[in-house]
């Protein structure tokens, strides 16, 4: 059944060989093709302007107010490109294998190539509709590096990379809302597709300002939505971050791929009481100069500037001394778990180590010390020269600190914890971007394809740009090459008529159980479930018990969930009743696909599976494929695996000691 | 690190649709924890407001760290409430004091009509850069990034410019409902950079004249707008569009 369509020929040749041969659609009969683009991130903004400007007639969907907001917005570190423009050694080889290796080896290698070759148009792109990357006083564009590579490839604006990428994505979207060729729908939520003849021909969605049910007839529908790691509850996502429109699909019959990827970042601000609602990300630039510890001792009670050095514990320098505080990502959230689990942890909720920046502030102010040639300098004034030059460096990100805790940074150690950040799993696509469903595309973070079980920084907008902007627009005119043969169905066909039945009876039902539990308290208690079960680390037995908890809870919700408010109007409960009952779903597939997966790899750990010295121990005999989960029923999915076949890469073992 | 729990008294605007009238009603929390974020405060006054089988307050967020620009409450007379350079969803309870009592309305603009409770309709802004806040390039067009080489200042400007997120509060600020620094901010982006300028001219009077015909007010350079901006996006912009608007008008045909 999984036909992943990868093109014959060399790597390096299958893009072009692709883009040589693939259908086309001349442009009088584009104007009669509809496209519906789900979500208006990244890759739909830039999906819904590329196809605009080709003459597809584009309908754009977006639960906020706006197209700008969607949660690409909030991505800060930048976007990796194989420009090479340091002379360093990058080339799309080396863009490709990193990618590749950083998603340990769980990647499909004709797609991660792909990625790379588009990489640097992605930037030309950009750049000519004005996004104002970091510049360096010749003028030429900047360079930063970022973990897991070894060359200087990632461009970015300051801290906001992601959001001024969306706005240049966001004003290509308006520019062609204007020029009649995208019709843009904000405020709606996608709520199912409509499928005839084994083929998507549309959607229902609902308009959240008046709640009226509307159906919209597409040749082709693309679900640009995002990640799905709100499952957790408290998680680095925006609040609306949902898996709605891919869990519709999924239902329909679209594959779900690799659940249980998720990525776990380790520099997060630790949750301080039961009423977060969401954590906040610190740059992981920030390890760069940090030191990250734990008291050494069991049940210390002092504060952090009152623990002498030799009574610290800087665990991931004693642990990997080669990489120190630079291990990836993966390795760093479960060496920071390990130590809180063990009692070690800090603040008030013991769930947190520090990231100490005392010892950078010295060593840069005696650095400014010998630059200055000042001498009989006291250390009070070594440390107000370091202050500044960290300042300088990371003043946003302290700033922000303080903002959300209270505390100067400057003065007391940072307390970070893990966070859910990204998911690597989700909609099953072919080389096409296709899902497994007719005419049903995912795009971004929405789909599995690039990269494997862990995610490498800069790489998000990346993909989400490279699939809006340069493969879809190829690769959906392979498909609706034959659509033109066909009549668009009106929206009075008992498809449509049966498809919204079908939405407008679920939230009949939601609204109509009057129990006493709120949304909320549902979607609390599920993410305590996927956090302490299904999280940085992973058993059967925990992941056993989890599915059970699970379907409780689902029963639980359906006969005892509270929905206030009216059925045809605004009501952001029952928008948020809609989503929660997606995510408990979602769940319970995650943790069987965790628990299926017997092996450790990328984000995906199980304590089972490690090596003595508790590192991630792959299985590639048994585990060297995508899990694309096919739905069959309540509490029912057939796994169907999709081999992965490495024939230019030759997968190794990672060392990061 | 102080967990302190403090009793406030709320006044928030309630409104079922744009059709029908508002009014204030008043709430009472208790025992809020100072390291909530305000929007917390809300999730925790909306909880309590199901539980007693109330329709819980609507209002505006999503990202949560003060970038998406979609949160906007108006917080005792003031957009995004009483921290400089801060957004709603940033503003945190160690802001306020026990015993206090918070007003909080949304956005008032003609432009902005209210939606429901707190949420106001911000579509004119979008209208307003359909008008002309892009750079007229189809995907494919671009050559290489570095053949056309910026100075690092106007660069630099250029993204302190960009950094707007459109969230409003500068009109809500504003005497009049002026968009002046918003629309400013997006013609200072483009007409800093080279790809800005074959459009120019075009883009600044297409988009004063959407500004006009979505309602906003006149600029009388009060600086409200400045003041409150959670990106301190500067009054210069105005300065700037002034000028592109002045120069535009003299050489248009």
């Amino acid at each position: 059944m999984l036909n992943a369509k990868i093109p014959a020929g060399p790597l390096d040749d299958k893009w072009t060989d692709y883009k040589g041969h693939c259908k086309l659609v001349n442009p009088a009969n584009k104007r009669k093709l509809e496209v519906i683009v789900v979500g208006t991130g990244l890759a739909g903004a830039s999906a819904a302007a590329t196809l605009g400007e080709l003459g597809y007639k584009v309908k754009a969907f977006c639960f906020q107010d706006s197209p700008r907001r969607a949660h690409s917005i909030a991505a800060q570190g930048g976007i990796n490109a194989a420009k090479n423009y340091q002379n360093d050694g990058d080339s799309v080889f080396r863009l490709f294998y990193d990618t590749i290796k950083g998603g340990d080896y769980r990647a499909r290698e004709a797609n991660v190539h792909r990625l790379s070759e588009v990489s640097g148009n992605i930037i030309d792109q950009c750049v000519a509709q004005g996004v104002p990357f970091a510049r360096e006083y010749g003028g030429l564009l900047s360079n930063r590096s970022f973990g897991g590579t070894q060359v200087q490839r990632t461009f970015y604006a300051a801290g906001q990379t992601g959001q001024q990428l969306l706005i240049g994505a966001y004003q290509g979207l308006e520019r062609q809302v204007s020029l009649g060729n995208v019709k843009m729908y904000s405020r709606h939520e996608m709520l199912e597709i409509v499928m005839v003849d084994g083929k998507a021909q549309g959607i229902i969605a609902r308009d959240l300002i008046t709640g009226k049910l509307e159906r919209h007839f597409g040749n082709a529908v693309l679900l640009c939505t995002g990640g799905y790691g709100n499952v957790f509850y408290l998680s680095t996502n925006a609040m609306g971050s949902n898996v709605t429109a891919a869990w519709k699909a999924h239902k329909k019959g679209a594959a779900f791929a690799n659940p249980c990827f998720t990525q776990i970042h380790p520099t997060c601000i630790p949750v301080s009481g039961d009423h977060q609602s969401k954590l906040t990300l610190m740059s992981e630039s920030l390890r760069n100069d940090g030191r990250i510890w734990v008291p050494a001792k069991l049940g210390e009670t002092r504060k952090a500037t009152d623990i002498p050095e030799e009574e610290r514990d800087y665990y991931l320098e004693r642990r990997y001394p080669a990489f120190g505080n630079l291990v990836p990502r993966d390795v760093a959230s479960r060496a920071a778990k390990e130590r809180c689990d063990a009692g070690y942890g800090v603040g008030t909720s013991k769930q947190a180590v520090y990231l100490d920046y005392a010892a950078a502030i010295e060593r840069y102010g005696k650095i400014e010390v010998s630059k200055k040639g000042l001498e009989n300098v006291s250390k009070e004034e070594i440390i107000a020269l370091g202050k500044e030059v960290v300042k300088e460096k990371y003043g946003n990100l302290f700033d922000m600190y303080q903002k959300i805790t209270g505390e100067n940074p400057y003065e007391v150690p940072m307390r970070i914890y893990p966070a859910v950040h990204y998911t690597m799993g989700g909609l099953w696509v072919d080389y096409e971007l296709q899902t497994t469903l007719a005419g049903v595309y995912a795009l971004g973070e929405a789909n599995f394809s690039d990269h494997g079980a862990n995610r490498l920084g800069a790489s998000a907008l990346m993909q989400g740009l490279a699939d809006g902007y340069f493969v879809i627009p190829y690769t959906i005119g392979n498909y609706l090459a034959d659509e033109i043969y066909n009549k668009p169905i009106s929206t009075d066909h008992p498809a449509f008529v049966e498809a919204e039945k079908e939405v407008s009876d679920r939230i009949s039902t939601l609204k109509n159980i009057n129990g006493k539990q709120s949304v909320e308290s549902f979607h609390k208690r599920l993410g305590k479930i996927m956090w302490d079960k299904c999280g940085m680390a992973r058993n059967a037995q925990g992941l056993t018990e989890a599915i059970a908890e699970i379907q409780a809870l689902k029963k639980e919700f359906w006969s005892n969930v509270k929905v206030p408010g009216g059925i045809n109007e605004m009501n952001p409960e029952l928008d948020k009743a809609n989503r929660v009952a997606d995510f408990i779903e979602l769940g319970e597939l995650m943790c069987k696909d965790a628990l299926e997966r017997q092996e450790s790899c990328g984000g995906h750990f199980r304590e089972e599976y490690q090596t003595p010295e508790g590192e991630a121990l792959r299985d590639d005999a048994n585990f060297m494929y995508v899990a694309a989960w096919e739905y069959a029923g309540e509490s029912n999915w057939k796994l169907n695996k999709e081999p992965l076949v490495y024939d230019v890469i030759k997968p190794s073992q990672r060392n990061y000691k | 690190m102080e967990h302190k729990g403090i009793n406030l008294t709320l006044k928030v605007w309630r409104q079922q649709n744009t059709n029908t009238a508002g009014e204030f009603v008043t709430y009472q929390v208790k025992d809020i924890s100072q390291e909530m974020s305000f929007l917390e405060m809300f999730d925790v006054l909306n909880e309590q407001l199901i539980q007693e089988d109330k329709e819980p307050i609507a209002f505006d967020h999503d990202c949560r760290e003060g970038i998406c620009g979609m949160c906007s409450m108006y917080i005792d007379g003031k957009p995004h409430g009483p921290w400089q350079a801060n957004t709603t969803c940033q503003l945190h309870m160690r802001a306020f004091n026990d015993g206090d009592t918070i007003t909080v309305e949304p956005w008032r603009a003609q432009a902005f009509p209210v939606l429901k409770d707190l949420v106001v309709d911000r579509t004119s802004f979008d209208r307003i850069i359909q008008a002309g806040g892009y750079v007229s390039v189809n995907t494919g067009n671009a050559v290489d990034g570095n053949s056309l080489p910026i100075n690092k200042n106007d660069a630099d400007a250029s993204f302190a410019a960009a950094m707007c997120i459109g969230c409003g509060a500068c009109v809500a600020a504003c005497k009049n409902s002026s968009a002046m620094l918003f629309l400013s901010a997006k013609v200072s982006h483009l007409a800093l950079l080279p790809q800005g300028e074959p459009e120019r001219q075009s883009r600044v009077m297409n988009m004063v004249a959407q500004m006009d015909k979505e309602g906003f007010g006149a600029c009388t350079n009060t600086g409200a707008c400045e003041a409150t901006c959670p990106k301190e996006i500067s009054l210069s912009n105005i300065a700037r569009l002034n000028q592109e608007y002045l120069l535009a008008s003299l050489t248009s045909n």
